[in-house]
């Protein structure tokens, strides 16, 4: 309910505040001969109790309307409306604003005044959702209180099977403040179940997975590139093979919410990292109906079902992946990837960049099967180490990828089925010609990792790649 | 904060108040358990129960509870979940 304002003049004013005790005995005179005179106190039924235009604003309501920032605050309103304003105790606004021209005669110029209990931590938000304009459509449930709520949300099966953060509204709210996007926007249609997925959703998601309000961009990014047809994420989450979406970020944003592109980026321990992926995947579970043995129906699976997203190392000399995708130098953004496990490929005595081009593509060979072709796609993670071998030889990243797309072709007779005695295997109709192992494109590479180490990464895709299956999406992080 | 309301993170197809599980159409080819959580005479109750089962063909096992004060411990829990397809327990003298 919005009250109307009420006209003359308005004190909002704390008990524990000393400048507003210091006002105190003035407030008879501006009620007597400037008034009439509403004070509403926020802390106390104790201040200016005998005047009668004063009201115990018990609730903050009063406050959180006028948006008050300190105490004591004095307004005028005439008709209804705000015409003047000032805050703390300056001896001449108050006087000009009363129209008193002796008001506090034995009073300081100035003193400053305090915070308004409108703005102090938890109650701030509490007061957005009773009284402000935002309007939540998620319905809510009340556990008993009895109830953990964290044994709660595991019983409601809303878990990968770790702890999430009981969504309450507070914190719900919190984590919209992290997008300019509205709660009620649909993101887009969320597989398998295809309802719409709204940005209220996703914030609900991420309190889950213990996300900051300000990873809700990349999040929202990550979303995006997940829903569009090209990813093919209903497929995707219905598959009996090993993929789900990885997630790599490139840019500033990265950056900026303290994502790990270094030491140990493809494990544990960077919220970031950990949670935006695990968002994702809590958003396919809970909103999409995503679940384990009922539409996901993996056979094994693989450890980033529970998250998988880190950050490009980006270095000067190799363009970041972001930019091999389109994006423009200086902005963010994310790559979604259907993405198996890690396997590494570990060369210490390569130390030149044909050598090290030899053995990348020797484990290559080893995506899905030695002898499958042209079926999953795959993203190379070069560690720092291994990379400066082909940044000091001048190799780009482009220089690299067509070193290996030459190497990695192999001649057809070797990989038909049957072929080594070995059932699996291409059609026999590719027997006489040079295969590539990768289709155009379906080779990406990174730079991640720690500085000591010359060990690299492969990492698999869904063996339904490009347009029959999945294919990898770059999109553009807003705010 | 208050941690007990919180807002549904599903697309909130199913009922709010979780279902419980359906009751069976027909007990016939059913294990049935009969939990006995040790008050007085609750064997006699469920011995009865176990008379009219078995002359129905039905299939019992029998468990107790070691004490009423308790909450059964977990390994019971496990065993009875393995075992039946359907409990009934005694709960009062």
């Amino acid at each position: 309910m919005k009250t109307a304002l009420p006209d003359g003049l308005i004190v909002v004013a704390k008990a524990d505040c000393p400048t507003c005790r210091l006002a105190e005995p003035l407030l008879a005179e501006l009620n007597a001969q400037a008034g009439p005179l509403t004070v509403y106190v926020q802390d106390s039924t104790e201040y200016a109790a005998d005047l009668p235009g004063t009201l115990y604003d018990k609730t903050l309501e009063h406050s959180y309307r006028l948006g008050i920032e300190f105490v004591p605050t004095l307004i005028r309103v005439e008709n209804g409306v705000e015409v003047q304003r000032t805050y703390g105790w300056h001896k001449e606004d108050w006087r000009q604003i009363s129209g008193l021209a002796a008001l506090g005669e034995d009073l300081p110029v100035m003193r400053p005044g305090c915070g308004s209990k409108t703005l102090e931590p938890g109650i701030a938000e509490e007061l957005e959702l009773a009284f402000g304009d935002i309007r939540l459509q998620s319905r809510e449930i009340d556990f008993s209180a009895v109830d953990d709520p964290f044994e709660a949300c595991f019983e409601r099966g809303w878990s990968d099977g770790l702890p999430v953060v009981p969504p309450t509204p507070v914190r719900v709210l919190r984590m919209l403040k992290g997008t300019r996007r509205k709660p009620d926007e649909v993101v887009g249609l969320m597989p398998p179940d295809l309802v719409p997925c709204t940005v209220e959703k996703v914030a609900i998601n991420a309190v889950m997975a213990g996300c900051k309000p300000e990873y809700m961009p990349v999040l929202l990014a990550a979303l995006e590139a997940a829903l569009t047809d090209e990813f093919g994420l209903h497929g995707l989450i219905c598959t009996t093979m090993f993929g789900s979406p990885l997630i790599i970020v490139n840019g500033p944003a990265a950056r900026a919410v303290g994502m790990n592109s270094g030491v140990n980026a493809l494990g544990q321990g960077n919220r970031a990292n950990a949670t935006i992926g695990r968002a994702l995947q809590l958003i396919i579970r809970n909103v999409g109906g995503g679940r384990p043995g009922e539409i996901d129906r993996a056979t094994l699976g693989n450890p980033g079902k529970y998250s998988f997203c880190f950050a490009e190392a980006e270095d000067s000399e190799w363009l970041p992946l972001a930019q091999e995708r389109g994006i423009e130098a200086g902005r963010s953004a994310v790559t979604l990837f259907p993405g198996e496990g890690v396997q590494g490929i570990i060369d210490q005595k390569s130390r030149d960049p044909e050598s090290l081009a030899r053995s990348f593509a020797l484990s290559l060979r080893a995506v899905d099967h030695a002898k499958l072709a042209m079926a999953g796609d795959a993203v190379l993670v070069v560690s720092p180490e291994h990379a400066r071998v082909f940044i000091d030889a001048g190799w780009s990243k482009q220089r690299l990828r067509e070193e290996l797309d030459r190497l990695l072709l192999a001649p057809g007779k070797e990989l038909v089925a049957g072929a080594g005695g070995i059932t699996e295997g291409i059609p026999e109709r590719f027997k006489d010609m040079q295969v590539p192992k990768f289709r155009p494109g379906g080779l990406l590479i990174v730079r991640a990792g720690g500085t000591a180490g010359l060990f690299s990464a492969i990492i698999a895709g869904w063996a339904a790649s490009g347009p029959v299956g999945s294919s990898a999406v770059t999109r553009e992080v807003n705010t | 904060m208050n941690e007990n309301r919180v807002l549904d993170p599903t697309a909130e197809q199913a009922p709010a108040q979780r279902a419980r599980l359906p009751r069976p159409t027909s007990i016939e080819g059913k294990v049935v358990g009969l939990l006995d959580i040790s008050k007085p005479r609750g064997d006699v109750f469920l011995d009865r129960i176990e008379e009219q089962l078995a002359a129905m063909g039905i299939q019992v096992k029998r468990y107790a509870k070691p004490t009423f004060t308790r909450i059964a411990p977990t390994e019971l829990k496990q065993r009875m979940a393995a075992e039946v397809d359907l409990l009934v327990e005694g709960l009062a003298d």
